[in-house]
């Protein structure tokens, strides 16, 4: 072998050896694991970065004030680039990691939570989509390793229709309106679809479906239909460009923007911002506040930043997404919590979060004490009740921030639950499961 | 007969029924074909001068677009930062010759290809470095308000972005036609060895290629950019344009125009008056569809050149 080669050879190794060094964890003893699969590169990104962003600064604060019951959070980001076959690699790659394994998965994509649902009966490790996944989990007797609190989009679609119901001056004023879903022709898009349609045969409003292919840049054809047709209402289940576009076309057509509703998935900031002046009037549903008026804010910009707003902006502080990470994170650790009054403070496996997360009671008393008053609803989980149908809340953008226009509206759970649970015992039926009574056996 | 009633009688009865709306129909398609051209256009000059498929190009209108806000950012006015902005694609193009397709003379068109691959993901990663991955708002100047006319809505946006594409197109076709350079180009393409024989350097004419396409992409980007807020997304508008490349050509700029236009107007029919009984959400693959309907009678496209080889 010629010196050269050996050189080459030998600096490829030392390379090699520093890299699976440098890539190999270290756990430190007291320190448990939580994988956070993110987002952060590609088309969904701006999505993605502030909702991240949430997850960490608060799990920093709490590692700041010495973690939990002393048990420090090791986060561990993985990029998905929100990919589903890349989030399985996250989930494959995460599971394990740390001395207890990790405590619960936060998707971030209805793609992926379906892909994991079954992988977690085996791997004995929770699975959390906030506010999104599959609904039927809620049913906890079937879906014993997911949870989808605090609410579903099913209970979502029947609290807008509650809350547009109220608008026209009661739910028999329905009758006759024109509804129309604008919706991301993918899954999560449709989810809503059954609901909504169930309510349209309840209240007697005509319901116009319109999807729109991913990614939505051209909606042209959506919007000179809900030109020609002129629904009363416009509902919208949409995510990333497709609603910056959608608000635009909106504009265009000169739809009425205060009669535009879109779902928490398109009803953030950047969704708005790019519209402009033209944007003012949209409403959105959402299950938290918005803003950084909070207590646990101020705590944040003090402890994290020093005090400095700037910077603090720079990571989205107090975006709708941004807050929407710290609820996320909020309820991984206050499940964490829950967990260690049963199984002792120390770092936990995921079958004991599991158990914290179905039996978390996350009260007004415990959000004030966190910084979180009036912020989020209390939540709490039950066996049978993996959701909890916690209320929603209209916001509307002012041109420059998000309001509130609504109070919290409950959906409708008599039409809901039924449909959640023929959805699980068909899944239960499918899968040969067998539903846990509920009774402390199981 | 339920069906044959859904795809041959509704829809025909429904134009007739509304014939204004109809009118904004093939209105919308025509502007939404306007903004596809404009996308094509870019890849149509770089097939044209060097028989690569460029699959940056998207990625080109999204990095130009992101240079522009990152610019206008800074206080800079919209005018000079369309120049810098301008001069940076240049300077993109210069790399580009220098760093990836020199090296990569003689070799075969596939590995230009691949080469254009990892310049998209490369140009993707820089454009997310320099200038973060938020959604951003691009603002020229363009007005956006909507107005009718004997009850045809029209926007004030889309009737600029047409005329943008007319004089893109005009400029190029004159830069193609009546320039020393623009006949140079058009020789490289017709033979790359009997233009290097003949004195034209094909480095320098890499380097105008991509200059010109990044210029194009420059207004793309804005273009789509002002529609939807600069975002990575607009790298995918690069699928838009693939239908209009199939049914105009590669190789040829009024193919990249009209195939634009008949594609907008033909995914918007199909969506508006056929969709409804597919579903909806078909323009996507109906585009396709209808491209390859033409290939089936014009292989080459409705312009691209017939390629004849003897045995």
């Amino acid at each position: 072998m010629h010196a050269r080669n050996l050189i080459l050879a030998a600096a490829t190794a030392a390379v090699t050896t520093a890299l699976v060094t440098a890539a190999s964890p270290v756990w430190a003893a007291g320190e448990m694991v939580l994988p956070s699969l993110v987002y952060r590169t590609g088309a969904y990104a701006p999505n993605g970065v502030p909702f991240a962003n949430g997850v960490s600064d608060y799990i920093a604060l709490v590692n700041a004030k010495g973690g939990i019951n002393g048990v420090k959070i090791k986060l561990v980001e993985c990029e998905t680039g929100y990919k589903t076959d890349v989030g399985v690699e996250c989930y494959e790659k995460l599971k394990g990691e740390g001395a207890t394994g990790a405590a619960v998965f936060n998707p971030l994509s209805t793609g992926i939570t379906y892909q994991l649902i079954e992988k977690t009966w085996v791997d004995k490790v929770p699975v959390h989509s906030m506010g999104y996944g599959r609904t039927a989990a809620a049913d906890g007797r079937v879906f014993k390793w997911t949870f989808n609190f605090p609410t579903t989009y099913w209970s979502q679609a029947s609290a807008v229709i509650k809350y547009i119901g109220d608008q026209e001056g009661g739910m028999g004023n329905l009758k006759g309106k024109k509804i129309a879903h604008v919706f991301h022709n993918s899954p999560y898009g449709k989810e809503a679809n059954p609901t909504l349609e169930i309510l349209a045969d309840k209240f007697g409003y005509e319901l116009i479906m319109l999807p729109v292919d991913h990614p939505g840049q051209e909606q042209k054809a959506t919007w000179l239909q809900i030109r020609r047709k002129k629904p009363d209402w416009v509902f919208m289940s949409g995510w990333g460009v497709m609603n910056q576009v959608a608000i635009k076309e909106a504009a265009a057509v000169n739809y009425p923007m205060d009669h535009f509703i879109g779902n928490w998935w398109s009803s953030t900031e950047s969704d708005v911002l790019p519209a402009g002046d033209a944007a003012k009037g949209y409403k959105g549903a959402n299950f938290h506040g918005a803003g950084a008026d909070w207590a646990l804010h101020g705590d944040i910009l003090a402890t994290l930043y020093g005090g400095d707003k700037a910077k603090a902006g720079g990571k989205n502080f107090g975006e709708v997404l941004y807050n929407r990470g710290i609820v996320n994170a909020v309820f991984s650790t206050e499940a964490i919590r829950t967990a260690m009054g049963k199984f002792g403070d120390k770092p936990l496996t995921g079958e004991q979060v599991r158990w914290g997360l179905e039996n978390l009671d996350l009260t007004a008393a415990r959000l004030k004490a966190l910084g979180l008053e009036d912020f989020t609803n209390p939540v709490k989980v039950t066996c049978e009740d993996h959701e909890t149908m916690g209320p929603v809340r209209i916001q509307q953008w002012d041109g420059g921030k998000w309001v509130y226009v609504s109070d919290w509206i409950k959906p409708m759970r008599n039409v809901v639950r039924p449909l959640v649970e023929r959805a699980a015992a068909a899944y239960a039926q499918e899968k040969g499961i067998t539903p846990r009574k509920c009774d402390g056996s199981d | 007969m339920g069906v044959l009633n859904e795809f041959f009688v509704l829809p025909f009865l429904d134009i007739a029924e509304a014939p204004l709306f109809f009118i904004e129909v093939i209105i919308g398609g025509l502007s939404a074909g306007v903004m596809y051209s404009l996308v094509a256009l870019g890849f149509v000059l770089i097939f044209k001068a060097s028989g690569v498929f460029n699959f940056a190009q998207g990625v080109l209108a999204l990095f130009a677009a992101l240079t522009l806000v990152g610019i206008m950012e800074w206080g800079v006015p919209a005018p000079v930062a369309l120049l810098l902005t301008a001069a940076v694609m240049v300077g993109l193009a210069f790399a580009v010759e220098r760093l990836v397709l020199r090296p990569l003379v003689n070799q075969e068109h596939i590995i230009l290809f691949m080469s254009t691959i990892g310049l998209a993901y490369f140009l993707e990663g820089l454009g997310d470095t320099l200038w973060g991955s938020n959604v951003k708002k691009l603002d020229i100047g363009i007005p956006e308000q909507s107005f009718e006319i004997g009850g045809v809505l029209l926007n004030q946006f889309e009737l600029v972005a047409a005329a943008t594409a007319g004089t893109l197109v005009a400029v190029l076709a004159v830069f193609f036609h009546y320039t020393r350079v623009g006949r140079a180009l058009r020789a490289v393409a017709d033979d790359h060895q009997a233009a290097l024989s003949v004195g034209i350097p094909l480095k320098t004419i890499w380097v105008i290629v991509w200059s010109v396409a990044g210029i194009v992409a420059l207004v793309a980007g804005i273009m789509w950019g002002s529609k939807s807020g600069v975002q990575f997304s607009l790298s995918l508008i690069a699928l838009k344009a693939l239908p209009v490349l199939i049914l105009g050509g590669f190789t040829s700029v009024p193919g990249a125009i009209v195939g634009g236009l008949i594609i907008g107007v033909g995914e918007k029919i199909g969506e508006v008056y056929w969709g409804p009984a597919l579903g909806g959400a078909i323009e996507n693959w109906f585009a396709y569809v209808l491209a390859l309907m033409f290939l089936v009678f014009r292989p080459q496209g409705l312009f691209g050149e017939k390629i004849i080889e003897r045995v």
